[in-house]
């Protein structure tokens, strides 16, 4: 098996060699190479900026098929809290979850449900633990990645709980087995992904040996294949069991909503991120409790399998949760704090850094390699123009140490060296041999000594 | 711009050298600094915790000049077992060191802490980031500012 996998991956008949995406990734893990976009693996973190930043359409998300399905005796849709997002006021949520049920699964059961145990765990944790402050939410599998590969120092902030998803497909897979008698492994879970990051999060975990969710499906093609069902059945009672603020998970916000606990902090979009991790970093945020990050602008309603437009998603969000403003806790008191007891609702394996940025493996030849790049980087333009297919110069000037690319592949560089060469051409040019007519005086290049030494032959 | 030097110490053990100018309150190059000197101490691939550690003193050093003095330079040096992180400035120097290293207390002007820095944090900081911190200082004239921290033993081996 491949070392990485990852779901973002690259058309190479759509791919210009263009320098949109190398630009927009926050971990510099795109470079242009023989005319098209290239992924080094160890670094992408799946958080799809570059779906978004191609113009071509040539970077999209692996995703599984609703084929999966037929794997399994019973299956069960886990759509994200965002997918109630893609929906207009004039439906409602039961109608939504019902659409779902006409495409072909035998279940349904909410992530947003899940989410409110997430909440409730980390709430319990925020009291009653011990921690390094803030405590990073493990949420966003593309911000846990982020963290992994740019700010490994900062991995024993992220808490250590189960994302929704997760969860999700534990308590859906608990209550099909009891309603049907059917083992665990005969019950399919499959989840209506708004991203990437959450197919590599079920294909290749990082804090579990192996995900409990069997699939992940597109939202965008959940929605197209679902909406044309919205008024097929009559609305089915207890179908929609999730209290609002789980659905409010969908967007930025929502999660230290209900959290609702401690000092919070919430940061969206993958490069806002960024600058708040390296606050944390600073020291600077310690008197924080909780941070939510999510990597796409807006939470998860931004997200690049996410067909409606983000803004609207969030009023679409606000309006199903009114609807359901009124909706008890899909768990009791008591269930809840036995969710929090067992082990399920935890990680099962510290989550490894994965340190991409070194030059080298030995300390002392990485040290050289950092004066070798200093010095490449002082000689390039600093332009940042990306031509090379290097994101920024000191980027090429890494690369360049790292034996992926020349000095040359700057064009500013390689303009520089022609001229030189050119300069050097004529030069030689120049030289005439001596059993030939010199060139006539206008012609020399400001040359006196020249004149006199053409004077001195003819005199001889 | 960073200025990087090969010297070799006396056990032969290389040291990269890593030097800044920092200007005296221009709060919007503030923190490039000690930013680039992390991608750098990333790139040679030190221990986590002690990058952990180093992003909070080479913070704190930058801002202290940044804050207090009129120019300064900070500087990194590098080595497979240590790093050393010098902060020198000409500046108004401190009066009372003892009282400098005390949490909460701060000299730093009104308007800077409105901007939500100088709340007489850095210094202790510092302290508690680093495995030494010697301060030399001369009221009127500058500070400078040596703060070590120790490389553990196969530190980066053990996290490839």
């Amino acid at each position: 098996m491949a070392r990485y996998f990852h779901s973002v991956t690259l058309d190479r008949e759509k791919c210009k060699g263009c320098t949109n995406c190398i630009k927009r990734c926050p971990t510099e893990a795109i470079r242009v190479r023989d005319g098209k976009a290239r992924i080094f693996e160890e670094r992408c973190i799946d958080c799809g900026e570059c779906i978004r930043a191609c113009p071509n359409h040539a970077k999209s998300a692996l995703t599984d098929t609703l084929e999966r399905l037929g794997d399994f005796e019973y299956t069960i849709a886990l759509p994200a809290p965002s997918y109630f997002g893609q929906f207009r006021r004039t439906t409602t949520p039961e109608a939504v979850l019902g659409a779902l049920l006409a495409v072909g699964f035998d279940d349904v059961f909410e992530v947003a449900a899940a989410a409110s145990v997430v909440s409730y765990v980390v709430r319990t944790y925020i009291k009653e633990r011990e921690y390094a402050r803030p405590l990073i939410s493990s949420a966003c599998p593309a911000v846990v990645r982020l963290i992994q590969v740019r700010f490994p120092s900062l991995l024993d902030h992220i808490i250590p709980v189960e994302s929704p998803m997760e969860a999700a497909a534990v308590l859906a897979k608990r209550r099909a087995a009891a309603k049907t008698g059917l083992p665990l492994s005969k019950i399919g879970a499959f989840f209506i992904s708004p991203c990437a990051a959450k197919v590599t999060a079920v294909k290749q975990p990082v804090g579990r040996h192996r995900s409990s969710v069997d699939g992940v499906l597109s939202m965008s093609e959940m929605y197209g294949l679902a909406v044309r069902h919205l008024k097929d059945r009559p609305p089915e009672r207890g179908l929609q069991i999730s209290a609002a603020s789980g659905i409010r998970w969908g967007r930025s916000g929502g999660e230290n909503a209900e959290v609702g606990t401690g000092e919070r902090l919430a940061v969206d979009g993958i490069h806002n991120v960024i600058t708040v991790l390296t606050e944390v970093e600073k020291g600077r945020l310690s008197d924080v409790d909780y941070l939510e990050a999510q990597a796409c602008v807006g939470g998860c309603i931004g997200g690049p399998l996410v067909p409606e437009n983000p803004y609207v998603a969030r009023a679409n969000i606000k309006a199903m949760a009114d609807m359901v403003a009124d909706k008890p806790f899909p768990f009791t008191e008591e269930e809840f704090r036995s969710f929090y007891e067992s082990d399920f609702m935890f990680l099962e394996k510290v989550i490894e850094p994965r340190p991409v940025m070194q030059l080298d493996d030995d300390v002392a030849k990485a040290m050289m390699k950092v004066q070798q790049m200093e010095k490449t980087l002082a000689e390039l333009p600093n332009l940042d123009c990306g031509s090379c297919g290097s994101p920024t110069c000191r980027a090429l000037a890494e690369d360049i140490v790292r034996g992926l690319a020349y000095e040359t592949d700057c064009v500013f560089k390689l303009r520089e060296r022609v001229r030189d060469l050119a300069a050097e051409m004529k030069e030689l040019a120049e030289k005439v041999p001596p059993s030939m007519e010199q060139p006539s005086q206008n012609d020399e290049p400001g040359g006196s000594s020249a004149d006199i030494a053409a004077e001195g032959a003819g005199g001889a | 711009m960073a200025d990087t030097t090969d010297d070799r110490t006396s056990d032969v053990k290389p040291v990269l050298t890593l030097s800044f100018d920092i200007q005296g309150r221009d709060f919007k190059a503030s923190g490039e600094a000690s930013h680039r000197i992390k991608r750098t101490l990333e790139q040679v691939g030190l221990d986590w915790s002690v990058i952990r550690r180093a992003a909070v003193v080479l913070y704190e050093a930058e801002m202290n000049i940044v804050i207090h003095a009129t120019r300064g330079v900070l500087k990194a040096e590098i080595s497979p077992s240590r790093l050393t992180i010098v902060a020198e400035d000409e500046g108004p120097g401190i009066p009372d060191i003892e009282l400098a290293m005390q949490e909460g207390y701060s000299t730093a002007p009104e308007e800077i802490k409105l901007m939500g820095f100088g709340a007489g944090m850095g210094l202790p900081n510092i302290k508690e980031h680093a495995d030494s911190l010697e301060i030399e200082t001369e009221v009127g004239k500058g500070t400078r500012l040596v703060a070590v921290i120790d490389v553990p033993e196969g530190g980066a081996e053990s996290q490839a």
